[in-house]
Formats: structure tokens, sequence, C-alpha cells
């Protein structure tokens, strides 16, 4: 447990030590990458498996010393069973990730330096304690993700990271004013989260700083209507960061509302509790619509990213413990299934394609050259639309039930976004996979064949949907023991027995 | 007894594994991965048989444990065995054995049969675990992936455009009813926090639970009946109750031992089961709506069913029919006339399908029957067989199994206290479904062959017909265990005991009630024996003697109510607008929005440049260049002076020290 922090120490090392690695083969940084990658994992999973929550759920601390004692910031570093299932959903991405850009050769130790950068970020947001903390490793994911785009991406990709870092800078923003006002009106001596949690700014201040944190962070979760970078930031995205995009980085904004906004102003959430509901299943609704006329194949995965997440934040404003287990649970589930689907369409597609083109795919007989994709991507869709035995029924099933209670109107709507996700998912099958016959005769030219990264990458992730789905038991045990610690249970209203 | 139930899991785990194992396997293994389906299907039926000795007198064996937990209270699944599931494990396993072993021959020159197999097992597996949960979550995730199996054969043979998108359309549309169910399942959670059917009393259907939710009041109604309905929404999808029944013939572009399988005989059935399983939380009100849906259904799709010409689409307009018999029957309260329909239709509507398939193969793929005729002499078997079909479908008095469940729901229908508009239907479904299926019977297999002289008709193989002389002993057999004299089967499904009593036969309810029936089979013969029987067809293009009777009823009923054109034309059409408008907005309103954005701050940067560059830099870079001015003239100055200057400097310093000196040596003398 405590070696948790060295998944952040060992990205920084790893990120330079990639950028300067001597000798010219390529394939050497491949393995160092993959090597740094799979470090972080094997730290997580033996965490994992030695990992006993606190009696009440509570923060464990792993590190913490003084840092700036004139505004109370420390590095304090702490994990519970939240932080946990999301370092895992970290690790296991990044360790993919550096699998599904085998095929990377331009820039590539730049490339894997910016990745592990990014990756530093993510495990530090994941695991501060102290919030001037966790804002400056927020600010380190931001940056890696604009140079990853701009440089490595496709399409648009100038337009695509512009657009990205510039929505998260406006959210950090909005973060930041929410944090320094959280911090002044709590008497400016600490930015400990338990201390700031205790020991609440008013309630006037909490009514205007609690719609700036939530929104702040959302942005980066694809809240509508501050999602547009989304998609965009996706397809132009390489694989392995649009993978990282939709499967992490988004997740640290559900992250953000969950563990910072919501415990830092229990008195306002009743008051906005509706309305952030709503912009969630807007996203919801919004999102499935719009993946429904895409002609670009990464545009409706990019669109059903937003669809999901809005899934996410919709759980964590129910305020009930079960719409809060499922919004943890999507967080989780959404990260691998959306990294399998990006990995598919970027890496086993795209790059052997040229194209993305939703119409120019058909023509391709894609099944008949390689059925492996055709079957993993029918897996993968099945598992995005919720089909009970992977990890995203199970998740969506926990949101539903948790919104059912305080708005069924709205959870009525949600369901509707889970019938249209079988909806999309089932139009971009049919049309790319299994076309009419008279449109898949025009092409014969072969395909590169899939490599082994490609392969067991995929693997993995369909292995762990799949295990999630059937045996939710453990995560869904360590979510629960986090949410009804001290710190977050004042926050959810009526979902406790 | 509750060890046993704890291996229950093993009946859908067989056929499991050998999903899983075919998947791995080379795809030109298609001997191993045929004979692994059939073998451990026929273990699994070979379990439900001892299952169903372990109930056959009756009584509910259950077996529970926890999942994961959800919002407080842990999530509890469970295997249950009861009369209800110990009937379906048997029909669905028996029927499930003779399907796959027809499959062998039916499939035998196709590319992917390996992936064929695959598929059935993985359905198998789906099914016999809805069948045995003991939990309505569980129930719910074997439904879905039932679902997609179904989605999955449907579109076998994905190269014809329309299996394309026949198997979308059937996993959209059930998903529509599965929204409800989803619903039900999570407003049933809110309520009673299990969904374990029986726990010891604190399952849903027992005592405590259902006194909960009928004393709880939403907006008038009961939630139980608020909770039941919305369950119903969900077998109205997978039963393909009108307005959901759109998928079902559709879904007859997979393989026919997919539709004799899946869309006959075992998966359309899950609603009726469904709503047999949850029948205790079923109120009144919610049943009503049940008994109307099904009624509409029954005569609905029977119309339809008239005037199709496809020998697959008339079968699966039956299919709903039947299924609308069903609903029908739970909904007037005859649960075991239901479901005992349910396995008979089971057995005689899976002979009739693989019949069609016997046929099609010996027409050399030929389905429509006004291109068939005069089978009965070349395919003896098929037709004798499929004549019993035919006979057990329509109903034909006391020989037949599908006349004894008919009757048995009539029966419920015209006891129920509520009222008698669905014993009617019911009557007039029995008409149509007689009137249809002579109408089929006399252009299939009477008159002349219509099709290619080049390629006559021929017999099916042995290992397609075995199945048909199987099941149809079966559709003649079963009746005998639900008739009025010895009604073992309805009182076993409802728990309660029966003997056998021949004076049942003669009450004056049950005789009236088997004449009535029995003339309204004899009308609808008569009437297609007249339209059909007495003018052969001769060739394929007539037109159709209905037609010719009533043209613009048949057109209609030809186009099939315009069911489908209506959805096309509103939902849709509807969805698809709201996605354009949606992502014309997402361009228009919001890329134009933060384009504003963008252009307004651009604006600002501007301003601030003007006023960096005019105001500030322009006076800066002045003051910079008169100090550059009158730098340069200094250092110019000093450049050409540069001896003088040192010298005034070296003078300069010298004066200095000499002061200093003197300064201090003052003060030091003082």
């Amino acid at each position: 447990m405590n070696a948790l922090p060295w998944t952040i120490y060992l990205c920084l090392a790893g990120a330079a030590l990639l950028r300067f690695w001597p000798g010219r083969s390529d394939a050497s940084v491949r393995a160092g990458a993959l090597g740094v990658a799979v470090g972080t994992l094997i730290l997580t999973i033996n965490a994992a498996c030695r990992f006993e929550p606190m009696p009440d759920g509570s923060l464990i601390t792993l590190t913490k010393a003084e840092w700036i004692p004139a505004i109370g910031a420390s590095y304090h570093l702490a994990a519970d069973g939240i932080s946990l299932t999301l370092v895992l959903l970290t690790s296991i991405a990044a360790t993919v990730g550096v699998l599904f850009s085998w095929n990377i050769s331009h820039r590539l130790r730049e490339f894997f330096a910016l990745y592990f950068l990014l990756l530093a970020g993510v495990f530090g947001v994941f695991l501060s304690a102290d919030l001037f903390l966790l804002f400056v490793f927020y600010e380190i994911a931001i940056v890696p993700k604009y140079f990853l785009i701009a440089i490595w991406g496709s399409t648009n990709r100038e337009y695509g990271a512009m657009k990205l870092a510039l929505y998260s800078f406006v959210g950090s923003a909005l973060v930041l004013i929410g944090l320094l006002a959280a911090h002044v009106f709590t008497g400016g001596s600490t930015f400990d989260l338990a201390a700031l949690a205790h020991k609440t700014a008013p309630v006037a201040q909490q009514m205007w700083i609690y719609p700036l944190l939530f929104i702040g962070f959302a942005v980066l979760a694809g809240l509508w209507p501050f999602h547009t970078w989304a998609p965009t930031g996706h397809v132009a995205a390489p694989t392995a960061a649009s993978m990282l995009l939709a499967g992490v980085v988004m997740k640290l904004g559900a992250y953000g509302c969950l563990r910072v906004a919501i415990p830092l102003c229990p008195d306002a959430l009743a008051a906005w509790q509706l309305p952030f509901a709503s912009l969630a299943v807007i996203g919801i609704l919004f999102g499935a619509f719009a993946a429904m006329v895409q002609d670009d194949f990464k545009f409706v995965i990019g669109y059903s990213s937003v669809s999901h997440m809005g899934f996410a934040l919709l759980g964590i404003s129910t305020l009930t413990l079960a719409g809060q287990k499922g919004a943890v649970m999507q967080m989780f589930s959404h990260g691998i299934i959306a990294g399998l689907l990006f990995g598919i369409v970027g890496r086993m597609i795209y790059d052997r394609t040229h194209t993305r083109d939703l119409t120019l795919l058909q023509g391709m007989r894609l099944t008949r050259k390689m059925p492996f994709v055709a079957g993993t991507f029918v897996v993968a869709g099945l598992a995005s639309m919720g089909m009970p035995g992977f990890s995203g029924f199970i998740a969506e099933l926990a949101v539903l039930q948790g919104s059912w209670k305080p708005f069924p109107a709205i959870a009525l709507l949600a369901a509707v976004g889970v019938l249209l996700a079988a909806g999309y998912t089932l139009r971009v099958i049919r049309l790319v996979f299994f076309p009419d016959e008279e449109s898949t005769k025009r092409d014969n030219t072969p395909l590169a064949p899939l490599t082994w990264p490609e392969i067991s990458g995929t693997l993995l992730l369909i292995g762990i949907a799949l295990y999630i789905g059937l045996q939710p038991a453990g995560l869904m045990g360590w979510i629960e023991g986090a949410l009804k610690s001290p710190l977050m249970r004042p926050c959810i209203g009526g979902g406790l027995p | 007894m509750s060890s046993f139930v704890q291996y229950l899991w093993l009946i859908p785990l067989l056929p499991l594994v050998a999903a899983g194992i075919n998947a791995v396997l080379p795809t030109d293994a298609r001997r191993a991965a045929m004979g692994l389906t059939i073998a451990t299907m026929a273990a699994s039926f070979l379990i439900s048989v001892v299952a169903f000795f372990k109930v056959a007198d009756g009584g509910r064996l259950c077996h529970n444990f926890d999942w994961f937990s959800l919002g407080g209270g842990h999530v509890r699944l469970g295997w249950l065995l009861d009369p209800l599931s110990a009937a379906m494990l048997m029909m669905v396993t028996f029927v499930g054995t003779c399907i796959f072993v027809y499959s062998v021959a039916y499939m035998a020159h196709d590319a992917r049969q390996k992936q064929f197999f695959t598929f059935l097992s993985l359905f198998a597996a789906a099914m016999l675990g809805l069948i045995i949960s003991n939990s309505l979550l569980l129930l719910f995730m074997c439904w879905e992936v039932v679902g997609l199996a179904s989605y999955l054969l449907i579109g076998f043979w994905f190269e014809k455009p329309s299996a394309a998108a026949a198997c979308k359309k059937a996993f959209i549309t059930t998903r529509i009813g599965d929204i409800g169910f989803l619903l039900g399942i999570v407003w049933l959670a809110k309520e009673n926090g299990a969904l374990l059917f029986f726990d010891n009393g604190a399952g849903f259907l027992e005592q405590g639970a259902l006194e909960h939710l009928n004393g709880l009041a939403v907006g008038g109604i009961s939630a139980a009946t608020a909770i039941g309905l919305l369950l119903f929404c969900g077998a109205m999808g997978k039963s393909g109750q009108v307005p959901l029944h759109v998928w079902l013939p559709d879904a007859m572009e997979g393989p026919t031992p997919v539709s004799a399988l899946i869309h006959a005989a075992t998966m359309v059935a899950a609603g009726v089961f469904l709503i047999g399983r949850v029948h205790p939380l079923m109120t009144t009100e919610s049943l009503s709506v049940v008994a109307g849906i099904g009624a509409c259904t029954a005569v609905i799709a029977a119309l339809i069913g008239i005037a199709q010409n496809d020998i697959k689409r008339i079968l699966a307009y039956s299919t709903v029919s039947q299924l609308g018999y069903m609903m029908l029957a739970l909904g007037v309260g005859g649960l075991g006339a239901g479901i005992f329909h349910l396995i008979t239709h089971g057995f005689f509507k899976a002979l009739l399908f693989l019949g069609a398939g016997s046929i099609i193969h010996g027409c050399n793929d030929q389905q429509d029957i006004r291109a068939m005729g005069g089978l009965h002499g070349p395919m003896r078997k098929t037709f004798l067989t499929y004549a019993v079909g035919m006979m057990a479908l329509s109903g034909f008095p006391l020989l037949f199994s599908g006349f004894w469940s008919k009757e048995a729901i009539l029966h419920a229908a015209h006891s129920t206290v509520g009222s008698h508009l669905p014993f009617y239907a019911g009557l007039i479904g029995a008409v149509l479904t007689a009137f249809y299926m002579t109408r089929l019977m006399s252009l299939v297999f009477f008159g002349t062959y219509r099709g290619d002289a080049e390629h006559p008709p021929h017999e099916s193989p042995r290992l397609m017909t075995l199945p048909l002389q199987v099941l149809a002993v079966f559709a003649i057999a079963l009746g005998f265990l639900g008739t009025p004299a010895w009604p073992w089967f309805t009182t076993w499904i409802e728990g309660r005991e029966t003997h056998f009593q021949f004076g049942h036969l003669f009450h004056l309810e049950t005789l009236g009630l088997m004449i009535v029936s029995t003339l309204a089979v004899a009308a609808g013969v008569w009437l297609g024996w007249r339209l059909y029987f007495q003018r052969l067809r001769l060739t394929p293009d007539e037109t159709d003697p209905l037609q010719i009777v009533v043209p613009r009823v048949f057109y209609h009923l030809e186009h099939r109510l315009w069911f489908d054109e209506f959805y096309e034309k509103t939902l849709i059409a509807g969805t698809r607008r709201v996605a354009e408008w949606l992502t014309l907005v997402e361009q228009g309103v919001w890329v134009g929005g933060i384009w504003a954005a963008a252009q307004i701050s651009i604006g600002f940067s501007w301003l601030s440049r003007c006023y960096d560059e005019w105001l500030i830099n322009d006076g800066f870079d002045k003051s910079c260049d008169s100090l550059r001015g009158s730098g340069k003239e200094i250092a110019d100055a000093h450049r050409q002076r540069l001896p003088f200057t040192l010298r005034t400097i070296g003078a300069a310093i010298l004066v200095l020290l000499a002061i200093t000196c003197i300064w201090f040596g003052k003060g030091g003398a003082r």
C-alpha cells in the first residue's frame, strides 16, 4: 500500500529516462516504456492485494511532509477504495496504452516522455489528499495532452489540441478560484482535504463555490454543455492518447467532482442537485443522439464517451450511495471499455485503413480481412451498451438504482440513454463490419496482420471488463467502504439504509 | 434435496462451457463443435429430467447466494426449481436437442458452421440460466444475453441486407421493452430491497413483500400494479406482443433452426414465462392489461398471418398470435393454462418450423408458398409430421395437444370474473388459425408443384426427418397431461392437487366449450378448404382467392397493417431528426458560440495589443530611442577624448587620495 506513491515517481523517472534513452534502437525504448507501465501495474496490483481499508473507510496516509507552510499546503498523498480503483484503472490504461502505441516511430522518445508525464499527473491527482497538491498534479496532467495531440495526432490536430487545452485551462481556472475561496473562507490555514471538509466555508459562500468546483472539474468529465472538447480531442489524438483521454483523463474530472467539490460544500449540494443531474442526463441523451449520426468512427466513440460519462456525473449528483457507487464503477468500466473501443478503432482499424469514414470502411470487408477485429469490436460494443456480464451493466444499473429515488423522471431518461447506446453501437457494427453484400465487393487490398501487442492489449481489456462484470463484489466493496467514510458520508443523502 | 438445487447451475453451465470451447476451436473443427453442442445439451436434458422428478409432486427448492453489495443491502442471486422452471427446463432442453440434431444436416453446407453452433450453445446457456434464476436481476441478465444470442443468430447470414437489418431491429425493439423491465427492477429494488423471487419469506413473491407492494399507492394505482406493468413491457418486447411484435416476423431472416428454437419454441416464450414467474405480483389491474394486450395480439397477428406468402412469416405471425393466447391466459388468471399452452406450443411450433425448414430445403431454398405445391408425394415424412403440427396448432379436437391447451385457455377466459372479451378474441383467433393453416397446407402440399421443374422437390435427409417425427409424437402425447379429466399439468404448475375424474369431461361448461372451440376450428378449416383446396392454385402468379373476395382488407393485411411503415415514419425518422438536429445545434450553436467567444477574445487581444503598441510601446520606444541617442552622443564623446579623460580621471583620483590622507591625518592627530 505504501508503495503507491512510487507509481508517480516511477512515471516521472520513466519520462526522464525515456526522453534521454541512449542508443538508436526504438525497440528498446518501447520495451522500456512497457517496463515502466507494467511497473506501475505491478505496484498497483500489489497494493490492491494488500489493501486493508481503514475501519471507517477513510483515506490512508501514504506520505506526508510539509511543503509550503505559509499557506498550509503539504505534500500529502493518501488512498482509499475510490483512489485505489482509479489508480488501478490508470495503471491498466497505461500498460495497454503502451501496447497500442507500439507502431509509433516519430519522435518516439518524446512521445513516451510526455505520455508518462501525463500519467504521473493522473496518478498524483488520484493520490492527493491535499488540494493544493491535487491542483498541481491536475495541471501537470493537462500540459502533455496538448503536445501528444498536436504532435502525434491526426485529423485537425492543432484545432483539437488547442480546444482541449483551452477547455481544460478554463475548467482549472474555475477550480482554482473555487479552491482558493474554500481555502480563504475556512480561515486560510490549510489545503488539507479532510480539514477543509471538516471545517467548511459558510453556507452562503458554499452556494457559489460548489458550482465553480463542480463545473470546473466536470468540464474535464465532458459535462454537457462543456463537452465539445471531448469528441474533437479524442478524434485528433493518437490512439494511446485517446485511450488515456477517454480512459483516464475524463475520470480526473469526475473524480474531482466526487472527491473535492462535494465534500467541500455539503450544504450547497441539495440546491444544486437537480441542475447538475439534469445536465448529466442531457449529456447522456445528447451524446447518444449525436453518436447516432456521425460519419467518423472515432466521433461515434467520442460522443458515446460523453454519454457514458453522463452516467458517472448523474451517479455523483444523485447523492445516494448506490448512485455514487455506480458512478465510480462507471468511471472504471468506461475507462476500460472506451480504451478498448479507441484501441480497436484507432490502432487496429485506422492505422491500417487510414480512414475512419464509416461509408469508406463499409467497402473494405473488414470482417473478412480481420475477423478478430470484428469479433472484438462486437464484444466491446456489447460491453459499451451495457450488456449484462460486462462491468458497464453493473455501473449503469447502480446509477439507475441511485437516481430512481430522488428523480424517477431522470432515471427514465437515463434508461432511454441505455437504449440509444444499443442503437448507435449496432449502427456502427452493421455499417463497418456487416455491411450489405453489394458494398463489400469493391476492395480486396490486404491489410497488415495484427501484432501481438494489439491482441494482448485487447484481450486484457475484454478480460477485465468481463471479470468485473461477473465479480463486482471486490471493487464494489472498496468503493462502498470509501463512500461510507466520514469524509464522503455526509454527502450521501438518502441512500444509506 | 437442497443439495441438488445447489448444483442446478450445471444445466446452463454445460452449454456455456460448450460455447466457450467452441469459440476458441479452429473454424474447420465443425464436427467437434457440433458434437460438443449436442452432447452438452443432451446432458443438460438428463439433469433436467432429474430436476423434474425432484419437483414432480410439487414443491419449491431454492438456493441463494450473495453477489455484491449495492446501495445498502446485498444483491443476491439464486437458483430456483419449481414446477414452472422444471417444465420449462424439460421443454427447452428436449426441443433444443432435437433442433441441434436437425441443424447438423440443415447447416451442412455453411462455411461458418462452427460459429453457428457456438451461438446456439450460448443461447441455450442463457435461456436455461433465465429459467432457473431465482432473482429478477439474474433473470434480466440472462434475458439480455438471450437477446444477444438472438441478435447474433438472426444476423448469421449478415451478407443478406435484410438479415443485417432484421437483427438490429430485433435487438432494439426488444430493448425498448427492456427499458420498462429495467425500471421495474430498479423500482422494485427500491421498494423491496431484494430482487429474489423466493427467500424464506423475504422474496418479493412472498406474502410480506406482496402486501407491502400492494399497500403502496402511486398516482392512483398500487406499486405492485405499476411494477407489474413495467415488467410486462419487457415481456411485450421479448414475446412480440402488439405493438412491439414487428421484430419477430423479420427475425425469420435467420436460419430456420434458429427460427424454430429461438423465435418459436423458447426465447419468445420467455416473456410469457416472466409473467408466469411474477404472477403473484400481478394485480387485477395489471392482469387486465395483460389480457387485453394478449387478446389484441392473438387476433391481429392471426389476421396478418392470413395474407402472408412466405412460409416462415406465416408461422412467425402464428407464433405472435399464439403468444398472445398465452398472455391472454395469464391475464385472465389461467396461469397453468398459459404455461401449458407455452409447452405444447413449444413442441408443435418447433415441429412446424423444422418442417418448414425441411420444405425450404427440399424446394431448393424457396420460401414462397405460391411457388410450392404438391409436396405431399415427394416429401412424405415431412408432410405427415407437418400435418400433425398443423392439426395441433389449429386445435383439432381430442387427439392433439393444441386442442387441450387451447381449451384450457378458453376455459380460463370463460370462467373469469372480468371481461369476457378475451374469450371471444380467443374464439376468433381459433377460427383464423385454422383458416391460415389450411391455406398453408393446401398451397404447400396439394395441387401441382409450381416451382422450378428442373429441380423437383426431394425429401430431406434422415437427420432432419427424425427430429420431426419425435416432435410429432410429443405434439400429440403432451395434450393428455392437461385434459379436463386429468388436468395434472395445469394444477401442478399452480401448485394444487389433482385427481383423475373422467366425469369432468362432461361438465356442461367444459363440454360446451369443447364443442364451441371445435366448431370454431371447423369453421376455419371449412373456409380455408373452400377458398384454397377446392380451387387449387395452378401458377405462382395467380391472385389470392381471398384477395378476390375482400380486396381492400387483403391489401392492408398483406402490408402487415402498416406497423413497420408507421414506426419508420414516426419513431425512426423522429429519432434521426432529433439526432441530426442536435448535431446541428452542436455545430451551429455551440461551435458558433465558441467561435464568437474566440472572436471576442481575439478582439480584446487586439485592443490590448493596440494599447501596448501605440501607447506603451511607442512611448517606451521613443524614450528608448532618445536614451539611445543621448547615450550614443556621450559614448562618442568619450571615445574621441579617451586619453584626456583617462588623464583627468587619474588626476582626480590623486586629488581625492590627497584630500583623504589630509582629512584622516588631521582626524588621527586629534
